[in-house]
């Protein structure tokens, strides 16, 4: 990376932009840690979404009037501002969803009907999130296919040779996650396409953690799916995006059926419409789509590979200093990491160690992380754990290390 | 860490370092999981009968300090009650634990060690922590077989 060359972030103007990071909690500046969970929101974004409910609020591709012709131009440009962020070959490439979760289950429940059969194999990481594991498990169901798990090492890693072995020409579809929301690991994705192309299966990365830390290119990796949430890039809730290529999403069936979504209807035969519109029925969350667009452009003004190079001295500096507490171990040490600082203590249960860091104004998740089968690998209930954004800054970590510090001298 | 001292009382963490009755019991009358699956708490909660009476309780298994120091204290009250006073028990642990009826100091003392989680109430997030045990005890002398999932 040329990170020698980015000029360096101004982490202290930037976090001006969002409000809630000046707020007072629990007697204490707020800390925020766990971007893993859902990220802050800059007010660009904020405004964004209050602009369009208080100026252009109409429904999309139906009114003549004016409202709707304006509200419809919004959308459609967030379409292509996103398709442009994940540099996609085309606007019709990218379907709206409410979020990562029910972009894989549109995949795995319409890309299943019409690939999956008795026999075939569906293959997934040990690290992925039940968003990644749930909707393949329905689809094998109901198809016959079958579930097959490439296991991870003890820092984390995907075992790549393991992973080769399952390959085989019954492999229809390989599901991994890009970045770990539980470890914190970069998957080597690139190469994780081209094994799955090499004997005909497909791929789909889960974006989620990914975009708010990483450039991403879809057609550089040449993923032929790839998802993510608004909530996790600084956008609203209820927002987010599966990309697919267009010769795919042609070639499959429609996930709901309802308005928008078909070009004529009649109860003899009903047409549908073209893609990226087949996927997307009933009226859609505009205000949504509108402030990821926002959020898009904030972050591509900050740029992300100024902000991956910061975050990088941020998880540099964290592990440094968890390192140092006595009793705590992280979990989740791969050689390619972003964000995410995982862990356990041997003084106390990571959920005591969320309340008290809380009670210090320190929010950090606690529990599974939606990944249960990481926490069976590691032999271990639930982890702590601190996930920075951008917006984080060093003293926070020593605010971090200071309140783990806490928990040891009372659990001591 | 003033409020912390209310929730991390030393009753607490004096049971969660060294839990009561923390053993598995081969042939009891009842065996019954509880599971929180927010956070993973997750204990075996094992009592013997004798009639109308609670012979013996203990509990195995793992999580937060809360739900361990509540198994803990719990099991340590039960050991010689009858049903209707282990019934009586949980009702007043419940109240404790979540009630919004202000506690005297008078009333803290008759409480004994179940005072020590009239703190919980300030921490919604961890009253599920504190219950677990209580109501898989409950369920199980209920006549439940399903364990008690507390979320």
């Amino acid at each position: 990376m040329l990170t020698a060359e980015l000029a360096p972030l101004p982490v202290e103007t930037l976090r001006q932009d969002f409000p809630i990071l000046n707020r007072i909690v629990r007697g204490k500046p707020l800390v925020y840690l766990d971007n893993a969970a859902t990220t802050q929101k800059p007010q660009q974004v904020i405004d964004a979404i209050s602009r369009y409910y208080a100026e252009t609020n109409s429904n999309v591709h139906r009114g003549v009037h004016y409202l709707s012709e304006q509200a419809t131009i919004q959308y459609e440009g967030a379409r292509r501002r996103v398709a442009n962020f994940l540099n996609a070959g085309s606007e019709r490439e990218v379907i709206f969803t409410r979020g990562t979760t029910e972009a894989i289950n549109l995949v795995a429940a319409s890309f299943g009907r019409k690939f999956l059969r008795e026999g075939d194999e569906v293959i997934l990481t040990e690290m992925e999130h039940h968003s990644n594991i749930v909707p393949w498990q329905i689809a094998c169901d109901a198809s016959g296919a079958k579930l097959r798990v490439a296991p991870i090492n003890d820092r984390g890693e995907v075992m790549m040779d393991q992973l080769r072995a399952l390959l085989n020409p019954r492999t229809k579809m390989v599901a991994a996650v890009h970045l770990s929301n539980a470890l914190g690991t970069i998957n080597p994705v690139k190469e994780i396409v081209e094994l799955a192309h090499s004997v005909g299966a497909r791929v789909l990365l889960d974006g989620a953690q990914a975009v708010s830390h990483l450039p991403v290119d879809v057609r550089d990796l040449d993923a032929d799916f790839y998802v993510f949430s608004g909530h996790k890039i600084f956008g609203p809730t209820g927002i987010g995006v599966l990309y697919g290529k267009a010769e795919l999403l042609e070639s499959m069936p429609p996930y709901q059926g309802g308005g928008d979504m078909i070009r004529s209807v009649s109860f003899q035969r009903t047409i549908y419409n073209d893609i990226p519109y087949k996927f997307e029925a009933g009226t859609p969350h505009i205000a949504g789509a509108i402030g990821l667009a926002a959020a898009l452009d904030y972050v591509e003004n900050v740029g992300l590979e100024r902000i991956a190079a910061w975050e990088h001295e941020l998880l540099e500096y964290g592990t440094g200093l968890l390192q140092e507490i006595p009793g705590l171990r992280l979990i989740g040490t791969a050689h390619q990491k972003a964000s995410v600082l995982s862990f356990v203590l041997e003084s106390a249960h990571p959920h005591d160690i969320g309340t008290i860091l809380d009670n210090d104004g320190v929010a950090i998740r606690t529990g599974h992380h939606c990944a249960e089968p990481v926490m069976h690998r590691f032999g271990i209930p639930a982890t702590a754990r601190a996930s920075v954004a951008f917006y984080n800054t060093r003293q926070e970590l020593d605010a971090l290390a200071q309140a783990i510090h806490n928990v040891n001298r009372l659990f001591r | 860490m003033n409020d912390l001292r209310d929730l991390y009382q030393e009753i607490i963490l004096d049971h969660n370092r060294n839990p009561r009755n923390f053993r598995a019991i081969d042939g009891a009358t009842i065996t019954l999981e509880g599971y929180n699956p927010l956070c993973g708490d997750r204990y075996t909660i094992y009592l013997v009968l004798d009639g109308d009476i609670v012979k013996d309780i203990s509990f195995t298994g793992a999580g937060c300090a809360i739900s361990k120091a509540s198994a803990s204290v719990m099991t340590s009250m039960l050991k010689g009650k009858t049903r209707a006073e282990a019934e009586a028990a949980f009702q007043q642990f419940h109240e404790v634990a979540t009630g919004h009826n202000a506690i005297s100091d008078q009333q803290l003392e008759s409480l004994g060690k179940l005072g020590a989680f009239a703190g919980i109430r300030e921490f919604p997030m961890r009253v599920k922590c504190a219950t677990l045990a209580w109501h898989t005890m409950h369920n199980g002398l209920e006549g439940k077989h399903e364990g008690a999932t507390t979320e």
